[in-house]
């Protein structure tokens, strides 16, 4: 929902951390995004196409991987995959409130040179 | 300006009646843009799979060679693992982004912890009763929690002024046209109360179930009010601002007969989207349900830290 200012704040995460290591390019920016993270990824990508310009990063790519919403069940002991905001165990349709995973949003790697 | 729909641009936010620019904030300068200002002064070039050369030359006129295609791109099916002239260091970092609201609320956290403060994010859909229920929260509490509000609307400082005819300090922010409170904006109305002598900061968000949701403002709780006259679906409608609250409040519950509210389809609605949030269902005008939700708060406070 506010991929801009998400993606602005990634791109001067990346490129200080790069101008520290004595990078001068920066190749490749790896994200791990959630489903439940509030970005849509193809927003993300637009809005990094957007923002690299005139950077270290003019000519990188963003790749990102998308990490599914996984809650758990504590009655049934089990991990369950959803989609949207479904939380219903498929075993016992109990809602959980336990997400183990799918809030992600990291800048996790990238290359440079 | 807000991101869901692009309210905002043109008018200044004000605190208290006075222009948003001119009220300062406890903490000093802005989060910082790192990794601006930088300049280019190399020169290089190398080649990629398929044999696309491409220099580059970021000095003064900051120009580009390419004998590929525009939009040359290192996507996912590209390779990195053949030769390169200069090979790329994989930099690991696995560390959070969060965007700049999310900075400045983190920065209030901090310093509402400090203070040993309570703080509660309000919100709900115009009209909930939303500053009903505070002025009945602040006269019940009386002197067990010293109570201090922040409200926010797009014009008039009308809450404000129902808020401080219960004794308790209240700041007005107008946003203009602006549908949410930021954590900036509370940052400043927050520099104008005396926090060292409150116990429980309100802040009343903007009537608005949709972009309030996406921004965190520093607080402890996040309280969705959803009042009997809007349907039992209201959650199944509105997922983010349920899915994320820690209470819901049914409220206005003395109409719930009139309006043939079905309260165990509510409730049931709730729990499926909230199921982590605690329930109260209450009355501003009878009182009725008050004695319980005063006391949680009370019992929130105390863990947050006795002053």
């Amino acid at each position: 929902m506010h991929e801009l200012g998400i993606v602005q704040g990634t791109l001067d995460l990346a490129i200080s951390t790069a101008q520290k290591s004595g990078a001068r390019e920066i190749h490749l920016v790896r994200m791990r995004v959630g489903a439940l993270a509030g970005v849509v990824p193809d927003s993300m990508t637009f809005a990094f196409e957007a923002l690299r310009k005139g950077t270290m990063a003019d000519k990188a790519t963003l790749e990102i991987e998308e990490i599914p919403a996984v809650y758990w069940c504590e009655k049934c002991a089990v991990e369950f995959q959803v989609e949207d905001w479904n939380r219903e165990c498929p075993k016992c349709s109990q809602p959980s409130a336990e997400l183990l995973r799918g809030r992600d949003l990291e800048l996790t790697s990238m290359e440079v040179s | 300006m807000c991101d869901e729909c692009g309210c905002g641009l043109p008018l200044e936010v004000s605190i208290n009646g006075t222009p948003g620019s001119q009220v300062p904030s406890p903490f000093t300068g802005a989060a910082s843009g790192a990794g601006q200002g930088h300049t280019h002064d190399h020169a290089h070039a190398h080649e990629h799979e398929g044999g696309a050369v491409h220099s580059h030359s970021h000095e003064d006129g900051h120009t580009h060679e390419e004998s590929s295609e525009q939009g040359h791109s290192h996507n996912s099916i590209h390779s990195h693992n053949e030769p390169h002239e200069h090979p790329h260091a994989v930099l690991t970092l696995n560390q959070p982004v969060l965007d700049q609201n999310d900075r400045l609320a983190e920065r209030n956290r901090g310093y509402f912890k400090a203070k040993k403060l309570l703080v509660i994010n309000v919100l709900s859909s115009p009209g909930a009763g939303k500053t009903t229920l505070l002025q009945k929260t602040i006269a019940h509490l009386g002197k067990r929690l010293r109570t201090g509000v922040i409200v926010g609307d797009l014009e008039t400082d009308n809450d404000a002024k129902r808020l401080r005819a219960t004794g308790a300090p209240a700041i007005q922010i107008t946003t203009g046209t602006v549908c949410h409170l930021d954590a900036e904006m509370v940052s400043k109305a927050m520099s104008q109360l005396d926090l060292d002598h409150l116990d429980l900061l309100v802040i009343e968000n903007v009537g608005n179930l949709v972009c309030p949701a996406s921004y965190d403002l520093g607080e402890d709780l996040r309280i969705v009010l959803h009042s009997v006259t809007e349907g039992e679906d209201k959650p199944l409608k509105y997922p983010p601002i349920f899915s994320n609250a820690h209470v819901v409040i049914l409220s206005k519950m003395d109409l719930a007969a009139a309006t043939e509210f079905r309260r165990d389809e509510a409730l049931a609605n709730i729990r499926r989207l909230a199921p982590q949030a605690r329930i109260f269902e209450l009355s501003s005008k009878t009182g009725s349900g008050m004695d319980e939700w005063c006391d949680f708060l009370i019992q929130k406070h105390q863990d947050v830290g006795n002053k």
